[in-house]
């Protein structure tokens, strides 16, 4: 691959890096030595891909999207199914990663922060498989608009711990579990749910999300003996999107991330951090970020909690800057069409998060030939947000 | 030169007691009053926090007076300016400034140099700026004579002979895992960590996190060159606000923050 990053300081281009405490310096060092001498350790890699496949039931499906395909009359639309995951989205693959990272480190307990409570399951879940203890500190805001997971989470053994501070979203509880781990950091594992945070966190989330993007190469070539025109990807914080993009970064095709514009990136109710934001730096590491002129942390709004973060991936930022991926942005109302659009035609509800990407493929498939054809990252089902849904589309005729 | 203040005082002193108040908390006309009422109290350095909305390092305590400070939308700038209003008031003792990463990163590492210049500030503390990340600028902040202060930890283990053999101004030693805040109790392993810090810094070893009353301060001065006391004392501040932003009360606040102050720099 030509393509080398990040550098040995964590760095991807200008973006990335440790900028944390220093006492949780040494914590971040130990995990880096021992995260990559179990990418290297054979055994590792194979019980990782072993979980993969048994317990998680991987590789998801590639489906052709037919009748949406024919309702746009456009290019072909394939969707990546990280929904048919176990637990229901793509943060399963690196739960499991780290999980198994954790009792290769002897460590026994672990914390996880959850916005859309996706993350929060899947870290619940992997610390039921393995053994470990296991605290998910949620924002309380996040806590009344996930009420399923939140249960899930708790039915799988974990303590939810409400954060009531700052926006009480993702933001917060991402602060306060920084900040327990600071006071814990002797044996407690820190299972970060994206590709952000300091190094090697972006890095090692992006390792362990790549089985996506490695499984859609090889099944879209075996459809479609070539690759796909364009891949497209949500990005909240962006580790699906890293997971699909990573193993394409060196071939001969459109990335393209979507990003929640919430009520419209003209209005001050968006997350739309690559668009609007500004370079700064956010739970350890260098990237885009809303923010004040002064540094002050914007808090940002969608409708769905899994893409309401300020800032976003560093090697998001650095691909952005070097141009290797488009980054565009979608409405609520965009993705809750969307979204309605593929239950009805394709029998599938997405995740309002990839519902984001659905809508930006839409726009995309009218705009392409019926030669060509769109790859996109469904990156969990919908099943948790169907409390919002009720509150905003409620009321639904058949009509 | 604004290095010489800290320098002399670093120099003079047997026992340095560093007090950190937030600026903007309960309001900037009163931080000028407090940074008074420090030295008056004895205190021989002024850490001056900027408030940051995303405070990684604080407990709740310093979050909340972050915010009320916020109510004001002080900036680093801002908090900048008000030193030269608290040395025409007659401040003599040196201060640092505590700020995140980010507000410097907006700023300008270059502007906010000159700004410390320019405001005669002693100092700069960075707690989410470790050794790897600081080269840049603990580089300008050597050339422009303006220490960029270090901290260790007890985690730091073999770092800490790194970071304390180039440590300027003092050594900021956290004394415990956690975030700022009120302990109970004082960590035992802490004494010898701290006979580790001494033996490899060329600097006074101040230490600081969790410290609130004189037991404490009594209990650690042998085995240190300075102390920093935040919470307990913004929890002080905070339990004063009323008074304070009152004018009939505010003199009777005042000289309660400075007894507690000159209780903890007599232990």
């Amino acid at each position: 691959m030509n393509y080398q990053f990040p550098d040995e300081n964590g760095r991807f281009g200008q973006f990335g890096g440790k900028f944390v405490p220093e006492t949780l310096m040494y914590a971040l060092n130990e995990l880096e030595i021992s995260f990559q001498a179990a990418m290297t350790d054979n055994a590792f890699r194979l019980e990782y891909m072993k979980q993969l496949k048994e317990y998680s039931g991987r590789p998801t499906a590639l489906t052709l999207a037919e009748n949406v395909t024919k309702h746009f009359n456009g290019a072909k639309i394939y969707l990546k199914r990280e929904d048919l995951n176990h637990t229901g989205a793509h943060k399963i693959n690196n739960a499991i990663g780290q999980a198994l990272l954790a009792k290769r480190m002897g460590k026994k307990k672990i914390i996880a922060e959850t916005g859309a409570g996706q993350h929060g399951v899947a870290a619940a879940t992997v610390a039921a498989k393995f053994g470990l203890e296991c605290k998910v500190f949620m924002g309380e805001k996040d806590i009344e608009r996930q009420a399923l997971n939140v249960f899930r989470m708790k039915l799988l053994g974990a303590e939810v711990i409400a954060v009531s501070s700052g926006s009480k979203t993702l933001k917060d509880a991402t602060n306060e579990a920084i900040r327990y781990w600071v006071t814990h950091v002797t044996d407690t594992f820190y299972l970060i749910g994206s590709v952000v945070g300091p190094h090697p966190y972006p890095q090692m989330v992006r390792d362990f999300q790549r089985v996506i993007g490695d499984e859609a190469k090889k099944q879209f070539e075996q459809f479609e003996g070539k690759l796909p025109d364009e891949i497209i990807a949500c990005v909240g914080g962006g580790s699906n999107a890293m997971g699909i993009f990573y193993p394409f970064l060196d071939d001969a095709v459109s990335l393209i991330g979507v990003e929640a514009a919430g009520k419209g990136v003209e209005t001050s109710l968006h997350a739309a951090t690559l668009t609007k934001g500004s370079k700064g730096v956010i739970h350890g590491s260098l990237t885009y970020l809303l923010q004040t002129e002064d540094g002050q942390i914007i808090e940002p709004h969608s409708i769905s909690a899994g893409l309401d973060y300020p800032g976003v991936g560093p090697e998001h930022a650095h691909l952005k800057d070097i141009g290797r991926v488009q980054y565009e942005s979608v409405t609520d109302d965009e993705a809750l069409e969307a979204l309605q659009l593929l239950s009805r035609l394709e029998g599938i509800i997405p995740a309002i998060e990839s519902a984001h990407a659905l809508a930006h493929t839409f726009k995309r498939a009218q705009q392409l030939s019926s030669k060509q054809s769109i790859l996109v990252c469904l990156s969990g089902r919908g099943d948790k947000d169907v409390h919002t849904l009720i509150d905003t589309i409620g009321g639904l005729t058949n009509g | 030169m604004a290095s010489t203040r800290l320098e002399t005082v670093i120099t003079k002193k047997e026992h340095l007691f560093i007090p950190f108040i937030m600026a903007g908390d309960p309001s900037p006309e009163l931080t000028i009053e407090l940074a008074l009422l420090m030295e008056e109290a004895g205190a021989h350095i002024l850490e001056l926090g900027v408030p940051y909305s995303d405070p990684l390092a604080d407990g709740p305590v310093i979050q909340q007076a972050a915010l009320r400070a916020l109510e004001y939308k002080v900036n680093l700038e801002q908090v900048m300016s008000l030193v030269p209003m608290m040395r025409r008031r007659g401040l003599t003792i040196p201060v640092i400034i505590f700020t995140y990463y980010n507000p410097v990163l907006q700023l300008g590492e270059e502007n906010v140099l000159a700004l410390m210049k320019e405001n005669e500030i002693d100092g700069i503390l960075i707690p989410d700026l470790p050794f790897e990340e600081s080269r840049h600028l603990s580089l300008r902040c050597d050339q422009e004579g303006l220490p960029l202060i270090s901290l260790v930890a007890p985690t730091s283990e073999k770092r800490v002979e790194m970071i304390a053999k180039q440590a300027k101004g003092f050594l900021y030693c956290v004394s415990s895992l956690g975030v700022t805040g009120v302990r109970k109790e004082i960590d035992e392993g802490i004494f010898q960590f701290l006979e580790e810090v001494k033996k490899h810094s060329k600097v006074p070893v101040a230490v600081g996190f969790g410290i609130s009353n004189s037991e404490q301060v009594a209990k650690l001065k042998p085995y240190c060159d300075g102390l920093i006391v935040g919470s307990a004392l913004i929890k002080m501040i905070e339990s004063k606000k009323t008074e304070m932003l009152d004018n009939k009360m505010r003199e009777k606040a005042l000289s309660e923050i400075k007894t507690f102050v000159y209780s903890l720099i007599s232990s």
